[in-house]
Formats: structure tokens, C-alpha cells, sequence
């Protein structure tokens, strides 16, 4: 690798962290986006200049045709199904690197590793170990996306035995990397990518949707940890540095998300939490009743109040509510009350998701705050309106020790003088807990579909 | 006739010399260029000082860009196209370089895809007027 190359991609590694050092205000996240997106550009430039690289016309095929490919998606797809897309995303960048291991098993001179059958022991292990997590990083978050979609059930699937035929895959496949570094069969190959794949379904079916998150940000690091794993098969800092990037980030990501649960990262990967069964098991056995309400009462309600908080959950998300909540928020304001947005690390299907939601409806972030920053102001406030949101405010999660949720960090919105909810049914949250909250004396029900109730109070806030 | 077959013997057999010495240096450059197994401590090296980055950038990042966060570390962990490009970019057609070319398709997929759809996500976000 000449100097000249070498410099080149030491500025695209800056850019990377700058871009991702952008993000860290969104007044300055917009350029971060851009150094990103020039400093990929110096990376394929430089690359595309080296002397080995000479077949230009099929490469910029494979390119444009890609580039066009995820434009088109990433241009038409709904705000709501971001933690799909980013699956989806995801998948991809697991199968490029088990198609990059591939190529340079097959043609190891391309990248000054030896030739077919002499591939240095370190080039095969590195080779080996970027194949493997690639393909888990490809079926698992194929799975994800499944999940998030709704072409597989959001349901964990558990049977009996499932850790136990982890474990002995894993064995086997860390079996098969020191058969394939020891005589270099391409069959060992393709048996590690396949016991890989199957590792990646498995890994990821006993999970239940609203445990994606944290599963979305362990994909997120998986995919650059195949790229590390890449880099040192090509002895490619770039390829390091960029890859520990994106790992750490994934990993902190999970790490924020399971604090927002009070879950160990294990007891999500373990799998088996939430679901159908559990939600209907807790909620049959109560027989309390619930004060239900109309839109015409909360308008009334609401219009006379000073300050409101709202608390945006997964089920805003589902029925995209997002703008007629926004336009809600509007009139509100318009009548004298101060309207801010509380935002939960759990809310939705993807870190930050709720944000993204919010921000595509106008809503000015300075008026979306985070748990910390807002949690205190709850017993100030007139009204909580919480919509689609459910276990996040469950006060079991303080109180009652025995609660699968005890320990998780919440919004009191219990400290509100007056607690909306808008709900589609009386069933519990995913974590299958009752929320208690639903039986207070302070607090209304307002059951519907979250875009059709908030269209409901516009129309009484209007009269 | 004979003349030329035992020509075209002797051609073979310095073509095998020729191809022999090569592999030979290959093997040999790739020792004495140090190689390999100097990198691996020098990558790893850049390994952790590169977590380290990561954490204190990753933490700084505010919560409400989570999601373009996600969005922009997808876009750049496709920066493995190095490695497809180097796969893709021999002349000759083999089965290692359809492999190559796949990726590239598949990670320009997502470096633009990624980037787009960060970009969309950012440019909603918006202050108080």
C-alpha cells in the first residue's frame, strides 16, 4: 500500500468520527452527515485507484445499480418503518463480508495474502472469524426485520433445548475454523458460513418484538465488527477503525437500551421475555374497572390546563399518529398551554425512534425531552397524555418487587393532576404487567385508535 | 514436427520454471514484507485505541439522534467495499470476483441508502421558530 494511500484513508477514518461527532447537537448533524459521506467517498475513490483494481466498467454496474437500489428505498420509506429498513440495512453489510472472506479465500493474491492453498495460518483465522460474524450479522438480522415487519411473529419462539443447540453450534463452528486454518478446504468454508446462518436464525427467534431495539444495536455492532474483522484479513486500518466505530456504537446502544428496561444484555439475548401469553395472562385476572373517557371530555379537560406533557409510545408509531398528535399539540398551544413531549430510552422500536416520529411532524426538538430531563416536572404538570405508551409509566416498576418490570426506570406521569391514556384495548404492555395506573381516580381512559382519538379532541378543541 | 514438439516441451517446462519462482516470491514477499503477523499487533493496536474513540464520540451523541445514529454507523460500516472493489477489480473472470462484485452491489446498497435516509431523517429535525 503506497503513502499516498494510506494518508488518503486516514482522512476518511477522521471523517468518520467527525461525522459521527456531528451528531452529538442536531444543529450540527447535518454536516456530520456529510464529512460521512465524503470520507466514503475518498475510501472508494482511493481504493478504485489502486493498480489491482482495473475492471472499471463491471464495478461501476455493480455500483450504480446498488446505489439506485437503496436510494429508491431509503426515499420512499415511511418514518415508521425505520427499525425495519435499518434490519433490513443491516443484513446486507453481514453479506458483503462473507462475499468479501469468500473472494479473498478464493483469489488470496488480489490481497497480498498468499496464494490458493497457502494462505498465512493469521489470514485464514481473521478470514474465518469476519465469514462467521458476517453471516450471523445476515440471517440474524434478516429475522430482525422479519419481526418488525410482521412476516414472522413478534413472538418469542422458545423449545426446549434451544441454548443448549446454541452452545454446541457454537462449538462446532469454532471445530470448524481450526479444521478450515488447518488444510484450507473450501468445503470447511461454506460449512462455517452455513452453521453460521442457522446460528443467526436461532440466536434471534426466541426474542420478542419490543426487544428489537436492543437486538437492532447488536446487529448494528455485529455488522462492524465483520468489518474489523475484514480489515486485519486485508491489513486495512480503515477498515479497523471504521469497524470499532460502528462496534462500540451498536454495543453502547444495546447497553442504553437494557438500562431503559433495567434488563441484563443477557437476559434479552436469552430471549423468551413478553408476548402474547404473557399480555393475556395478566390481564385477565383483573376485574377492576377503569374510568373510561371521550375525546370531548379530554379537549374540554385539556383546553383549560397550563402545562401538558405527552408520552409518545410504539403504539403512536403503529397508528401514525405522529401528525394529527402534532396538530393536537398546535391547538393546545394556540389556548395558552405550555405542550412538551417526554420521550422514554424504550419508546418505540429503534433508539430514538420516537424523536425521528416527532421531528417528521414538525414537532420543534427543543420541545421533546429525555426521561432525565423531564421527570421531575411531571407533578407540576395539569395533564399526562400518554398514547401508546404503556409499561414505560407503569408505577409497579418502583413499587412492586415481584413485577417482571421492577427496577425499570419510568416517567411518573402518576404525579400529573390529571393522566390520559390512550389505548386501543384494556390489555397490558409487552411485558405482560397490569399497570395499575389505568384504575386511579385521576386518570381516563381513552380507548380508539391513537390517530382517530387525537383527530377526535382536535375537533372538540376546534368547537 | 519433432522439432517443434520438443521447442514447444521446452517452453512448457520454462513457463513451469517461470510460474514456480513467481509463487515462490509471492510467498516470499509476503513474509519479508513482514507481513502479515507484524499487522496483527499493529491492527489490533488500532483496534482498541479505535474502541476507545468510539465510546467517548458514541456517548456524546445526544439521544434524540439515536436513530441517525444508527443511520449513519449502517452507511459507514459499508465502508467493506474497499475490500469488494479490491475483489471485484482483476480483469480476469473468476469466481472470486463475481463474489467481489456482489458485495460492492450490496454495500453500495446501503452507503447510499444509509446516507439518504440519515439525511431525511436530519433535515426534520428543527428548532423552535
Amino acid at each position: 500500500m503506497s503513502n499516498l494511500t494510506s494518508v488518503a484513508y486516514l482522512v476518511s477514518s477522521v471523517l468518520f468520527i467527525l461525522s459521527l461527532r456531528g451528531l452529538s447537537h442536531p444543529t450540527t448533524a447535518r454536516r456530520g452527515n456529510f464529512y460521512g459521506i465524503v470520507g466514503m467517498a475518498i475510501a472508494i475513490i482511493t481504493t478504485v485507484s489502486n493498480p489491482g483494481v482495473l475492471s472499471y466498467k463491471e464495478i461501476a454496474i455493480a455500483f450504480v445499480i446498488g446505489g439506485l437500489i437503496g436510494s429508491v428505498i431509503a426515499v420512499r420509506i415511511q418514518m415508521t418503518a425505520l427499525p425495519q429498513l435499518v434490519a433490513a440495512f443491516h443484513s446486507l453489510v453481514g453479506l458483503a463480508a462473507v462475499f468479501v472472506a469468500a473472494s479473498a479465500f478464493y483469489n488470496p493474491s488480489a490481497f497480498n495474502i498468499g496464494t490458493v492453498g497457502n494462505i498465512p495460518l493469521g489470514s485464514l483465522i481473521e478470514m474465518a472469524i469476519g465469514t462467521a460474524i458476517g453471516a450471523v450479522t445476515f440471517t440474524g438480522s434478516i429475522i430482525a426485520f422479519g419481526k418488525l415487519q410482521g412476516f414472522v411473529s413478534g413472538n418469542p419462539l422458545v423449545f426446549k433445548g434451544q441454548h443448549l443447540l446454541n452452545l454446541i453450534l457454537g462449538l462446532g463452528i469454532i471445530a470448524l475454523i481450526a479444521k478450515f486454518c488447518i488444510d484450507q478446504n473450501p468445503e470447511y468454508f461454506w460449512m462455517i458460513v452455513a452453521a453460521s446462518f442457522l446460528i443467526g436464525v436461532l440466536l434471534i427467534v426466541p426474542i420478542g418484538g419490543a426487544d428489537m431495539p436492543v437486538i437492532v444495536s447488536m446487529l448494528n455492532s455485529y455488522s462492524g465488527w465483520a468489518a474489523a474483522g475484514i480489515g486485519f484479513t486485508l491489513s486495512n486500518n480503515l477498515l479497523i477503525i471504521t469497524g470499532a466505530l460502528v462496534g462500540s456504537s451498536g454495543a453502547i446502544l444495546s447497553y442504553i437500551m437494557c438500562k431503559g428496561m433495567n434488563r441484563s444484555f443477557l437476559n434479552v439475548l436469552l430471549g423468551g421475555f413478553g408476548g402474547e401469553q404473557a399480555a393475556s395472562e395478566g390481564g385477565a385476572k383483573d376485574d377492576r374497572v377503569a374510568k373510561q373517557g371521550n375525546a370531548a371530555d379530554a379537549a374540554f379537560m385539556m383546553k383549560n390546563s397550563k402545562t401538558i406533557i405527552i408520552v409518545p409510545g410504539y403504539g403512536m408509531a403503529v397508528a401514525q399518529a405522529q401528525h394529527a398528535l402534532r396538530e393536537m399539540g398546535d391547538l393546545l398551544k394556540a389556548s395558552g398551554a405550555e405542550v412538551r413531549y417526554a420521550i422514554h430510552p424504550v419508546a418505540g422500536r429503534m433508539p430514538g425512534h420516537m424523536n425521528v416520529l416527532l421531528a417528521e411532524a414538525n414537532v420543534p426538538y427543543d420541545e421533546v425531552l429525555e426521561l432525565d430531563e423531564i421527570n421531575r416536572d411531571f407533578s407540576e404538570t395539569d395533564v399526562a397524555f400518554v398514547i401508546g405508551a404503556n409499561d414505560v409509566t407503569n408505577p409497579a416498576a418502583k413499587t412492586d418487587k415481584t413485577s417482571a418490570i421492577y427496577g425499570m426506570p419510568i416517567l411518573d406521569v402518576e404525579n400529573a393532576g390529571q393522566v390520559f391514556f390512550v389505548k386501543r384495548g384494556m390489555a397490558s404492555g409487552y411485558a405482560g404487567v397490569q399497570n395499575e395506573l389505568f384504575f386511579r381516580d385521576n386518570t381516563l381512559m381513552l380507548f380508539g385508535d391513537a390517530k382517530k382519538v387525537c383527530e377526535d379532541i382536535i375537533k372538540g378543541l376546534e368547537n | 514436427m519433432s522439432e517443434i514438439s520438443i521447442q514447444l516441451e521446452n517452453l512448457s517446462f520454462k513457463a513451469q520454471q517461470l510460474s514456480d519462482q513467481a509463487s515462490q516470491l509471492a510467498v516470499a514477499a509476503v513474509e519479508s514484507s513482514g507481513g502479515h503477523s507484524d499487522f496483527i499487533i499493529f491492527g489490533i493496536t488500532v483496534l482498541v485505541l479505535s474502541c476507545f474513540v468510539g465510546y467517548y464520540v458514541v456517548w456524546s451523541v445526544t439521544p434524540a439522534l439515536h436513530s441517525p445514529l444508527m443511520g449513519v454507523t449502517n452507511a459507514i460500516s459499508s465502508v467493506i467495499i474497499v475490500g469488494a472493489l479490491l475483489a471485484a477489480g482483476p480483469i480476469d473472470s473468476t469466481i472470486s470476483k463475481y463474489f467481489g462484485l456482489a458485495a460492492v452491489g450490496l454495500a453500495a446498497v446501503n452507503i447510499f441508502g444509509g446516507f439518504v435516509v440519515t439525511n431525511r431523517m436530519l433535515s426534520m429535525f428543527k428548532k423552535k421558530s
